[in-house]
């Protein structure tokens, strides 16, 4: 390989591109060719004698160094992406280590949101592994002077099979290392029979120090001289700091001083609230010393907002013509003709992350540059906000990627690390802002507020002749431009402007609707809001027809097709709709797979119990749940079962896949039982799980039983996937079993009693 | 001054006696293993064992340690791993794992108690334990594994 093509391909990787095309030259970018090239951070494999990818190193002890670019909150992308290195490799899982990368545009997209880090990332790990074992292959066949086409390679090893030569890959690191880096053309990847790892998958690499207290969170980061810092922000998103008294504060044992934080210059994006940090030698006299703070603030234009009189705003907003975003025939004109109509409003408020791990962040700023450590879903985006907020380029912004404890999103708006680091420049040590819960409820980016209308003309076999949904919910577009109260085509695309219907006439709208909190992306986001008022008014329309809800369901999905949209905007999350077509057969397949899992029609259910189902794509997964119910004379609700299928395409870790698919339920339990923030003259009310619970074991499904599609089409997301047909089907099946019908989000306001 | 033994060791703490234990271990002694999650022993994340009893380390006051034998996750076992934490690994409980070593010792005080606990001791027992993963119906079986191991 010449130094031109070398310096060609850095150039190219240089240019801020992060589409995939970049990361496919990443794999392959050879970094030993290239003198003077310095990276944010080297890595072991970096270092390691053969370096033939970002991603990979070989030590000639025959370590495997795998550097993980995405973070890891739960969802064992950590694990699973080095596996799938692993198994083109052919390399011995127990001698593979695992370092997690820096935020570093080398790796390509960082941001670990959108369940797409196996998508995405998923034939860049087999090049990687690939590469290795091509240039190990070559090695050992100059070595033994045979032709490389004769060699192969067993676990670890390479072999000459009519020679019975063998050569541990250690050993062959040194002469490998001197061979060309091969194209992406020369490679052969491993056909499906010869997988050791991908589609058998494996446990945490964490595990152990999971379960040990080992693990290291971002909680856990310790520097040198490190001071700890709690932060009163601004009640009132936009709000300032009027004056200050921080006398009291003073006085608290081990309290060291305050410091002000500027308020942020709308849009809120990621820059720090604002407002007023207490410093002191540990976490309890940073709480302590904050607690004794006398502000006096003001609140700003957003003082006037209340969740109440908002959610009729947003109701009279779904009740009026709006902006089309799909469209097909003419259904109003089979409204006008009047006859059988049914109608629904559909409401689901703000909604809080609540990961187990509060917002946290370690920062030190010393000669110009900003080291961190943080629980981050977003390294580079940690890396623009600290470079904006310090004035320093962005190569001076180390950002390490602890542990997360959870994400969900949340951990992807780096406004706690920037606020670490704005402190520790002021305060010329290394500061860590610690959260309390209440900061995090109080202060999160919320899943939108959404009101959604749906209005469907009924044939005479109780069929849609006509179908009209609105919604109107605040978008996470406001957060990074204070003009947006439109819902743009990312999130309109959730479940809402891809309803897979058979329908002869429909119309999908969208209304406007001003965000007075900062929105952000929740776990499965939007396809919350949407499937929750689609799936749920398609089986109010099936009581209305007095027919089975499966079968009304099949009847709405259709006979399988691909849908066509033609004159939609619909980004298909980020994927080619060639790659990944929207396919209403493989909805049906899991429709109808549930039902036989679940015994859907077969099983007895007594007074006060239930079933309800739900179908569902999202993150280019299709899923259909059946959850059953119980709920007794007090109004308790138990769930004691509930039957999942999923068709995610190839899934590379099928047991990490159904502990994702058990845990969002319990996610999507918390959303229906009781998610609701609400706002009084625009401060968020609630504060802790006093007064925002989350499912605890007995409110949990007792049984979640995940059944995944053997597919070999491309891998699809699996973290967020399960939540949005749970949601539905858990309210589905509370009508099954009540004959009240859930409309409002959450049930804790229904009076099931 | 207080005197309380952590994990078998002598320790003596002079600050403030209103500090909860869980600041102790973590920013005093460097301890990280329990979890800070709420502040207010809501969600179980914070969980040691005082006198062989499942206490919220984030509302123990450290005045009410004075004497007292504290273990947290790094003493729960000094030869390789506890029963619980070896069922956890078995059943593969964990997804972020923040919540899981207060579940472990919250486990751990149970079955010290309650050899073979039916569904509804494990769910009372569990009750005060968040997990927002969602990992509950595997910390049940896992649970069950531990027991079984135990006896």
């Amino acid at each position: 390989m010449s130094s031109i093509e070398n310096v060609s391909r850095r150039k190219f990787l240089t240019g801020g591109v992060v589409v995939a095309g970049a990361l496919v030259l990443g794999v392959r970018y050879y970094p030993k060719l290239l003198s003077g090239t310095t990276f944010l951070r080297n890595t072991n494999a970096d270092h390691a004698k053969l370096n033939p990818s970002v991603y990979l190193g070989i030590d000639p002890d025959g370590t495997v160094w795998i550097v993980a670019g995405r973070s890891e909150m739960g969802t064992t992308s950590r694990t699973t992406l080095p596996l799938i290195v692993a198994d083109e490799l052919d390399a011995d899982w127990n001698r593979v280590k695992i370092e997690q990368a820096v935020g570093d545009k080398r790796y390509g997209d960082q941001n670990t949101d959108g369940s797409h880090s196996i998508r995405s990332f998923y034939d860049a790990m087999r090049e990687a592994g690939a590469t290795a074992r091509f240039m190990l292959i070559q090695a050992a066949a100059k070595q033994w002077g045979v032709p490389p086409a004769e060699c192969e390679t067993e676990l670890h090893v390479v072999v000459h099979r009519s020679t019975n030569r063998r050569a541990g890959y250690g050993d062959l690191t040194r002469a490998a290392a001197k061979f060309p880096v091969p194209t992406r053309e020369e490679l052969k990847l491993k056909p499906k029979s010869a997988w050791r790892y991908v589609g058998k998958g494996h446990v945490s690499y964490d595990l152990e120090a999971l379960v040990t207290g080992k693990a290291i969170y971002g909680m856990d980061a310790r520097a040198d001289g490190m001071v700890y810092a709690s932060v009163e922000h601004p009640p009132v998103i936009g709000g300032k700091v009027k004056s200050f008294d921080d006398k009291e504060a003073l006085k608290v044992a081990g309290v060291h001083q305050t410091v002000a934080i500027d308020p942020f210059q709308p849009p809120p994006a990621f820059q720090p609230l604002g407002g007023i940090a207490v410093i002191a030698d540990n976490t309890w006299a940073a709480f302590q010393g904050r607690k004794k703070l006398n502000i006096t603030w003001d609140n700003g234009p957003n003082e006037t907002y209340n969740s109440d009189a908002y959610k009729n705003e947003l109701r009279e907003t779904s009740h009026k013509p709006a902006k089309v975003v799909r469209n097909i025939g003419d259904a109003d004109a089979v409204f006008a003709k009047g006859g059988k109509v049914h109608e629904a409003d559909y409401y689901v408020p703000l909604l809080a992350h609540a990961s187990m791990e509060p917002m946290v962040a370690l920062a030190e700023f010393k000669d110009g540059k900003a080291t961190l450590w943080a629980p981050t879903q977003n390294p580079q985006a940690v890396q623009d906000i600290v470079s904006q907020q310090l004035g320093i380029a962005k190569e001076d912004v180390i950002c390490h990627v602890t542990l997360l404890g959870g994400g969900f999103g949340r951990k992807s708006k780096p406004d706690y690390v920037a606020e670490a680091a704005v402190l520790s420049k002021k305060v010329g040590r290394p500061v860590k802002v610690v959260w309390t819960r209440e900061d995090d409820i109080k202060f999160d980016y919320y899943n939108a507020v959404a009101a959604m209308y749906m209005k469907a003309a009924l044939g005479s076999n109780g069929k849609p002749t006509a179908w009209l949904q609105r919604s109107a919910f605040p978008p996470i577009t406001s957060t990074f431009d204070v003009n947006a109260v439109y819902g743009d085509p990312v999130h309109l695309q959730q479940g809402w402007t891809d309803i897979p219907y058979d329908l002869p006439n429909l119309r999908v709208e969208n209304g406007p609707a001003k965000a007075h909190v900062r929105i952000g992306w929740l776990r499965s986001v939007a396809n919350i809001y949407h499937a929750f008022a689609i799936q749920c008014f398609t089986d109010e329309l099936a009581h209305a027809a007095g027919r089975d809800p499966l079968d009304y369901l099949l009847d709405l999905i259709g006979e399988p097709r691909t849908i066509d949209f033609k004159g939609v905007e619909y980004p298909n999350y980020g994927a080619s709709l060639d790659a990944y077509p929207w396919e209403t057969g493989r909805l049906r397949h899991v429709t109808e797979m549930v039902a036989e899992k679940s015994g859907w029609g077969k099983r007895k259910h007594s007074k006060g119990s239930g079933v309800g189902i739900a179908a569902h794509r999202s993150f280019l997964s299709y899923v259909a749940t059946v959850v059953e119910v119980e709920v007794n004379d007090q109004g308790e609700v138990r769930i004691p079962r509930v039957d999942t299928v999923l068709d995610a395409g190839l899934v590379v870790n099928p047991e990490a896949t159904r502990a994702q698919f058990e845990g969002a339920a319990v996610f999507g339990a918390s959303v229906v039982r009781s998610g609701e923030i609400t706002v009084t003259k625009g401060a968020i009310d609630q504060s802790n799980f006093q007064d925002y619970p989350v499912a605890r074991i007995a409110e949990a499904p007792s049984q979640t039983n995940v059944y995944i599609v053997d597919s070999d089409t491309p891998p699809a997301g699996v973290g967020e996937p399960g939540v949005p047909p749970f949601v539905a089907a858990f309210c589905n099946a509370i009508f099954a079993a009540t004959g009240k019908r859930v409309r409002d989000l959450p049930i804790a306001k229904l009076g099931l009693t | 001054m207080i005197q309380l033994k952590v994990n078998g060791a002598d320790q003596s703490f002079s600050g403030d006696s209103e500090m909860p234990l869980l600041w102790y271990l973590r920013d005093v002694l460097g301890m990280t293993g329990s979890k800070f999650g709420c502040g207010v022993g809501l969600c179980g994340a914070c969980t040691v064992h005082v006198n062989g009893q499942a206490k919220r380390s984030c509302i123990t006051a450290m005045r009410d340690t004075a004497g007292k034998e504290i273990t947290t996750v790094e003493g729960i076992e000094m030869n390789g791993l506890h029963p619980v934490q070896k069922a956890w690994m078995q059943i593969n409980v964990p997804q972020c794992g923040y919540c899981q070593v207060g579940q472990i010792m919250q486990a751990a005080a149970l079955l010290s108690t309650k050899k073979n606990p039916t569904n509804q001791e494990i769910d009372e027992a569990m009750s005060g334990n968040i997990c927002r993963c969602g990992t509950y119906q595997r910390i049940r079986a896992a649970i069950k594994a531990a027991a079984e191991e135990m006896t």
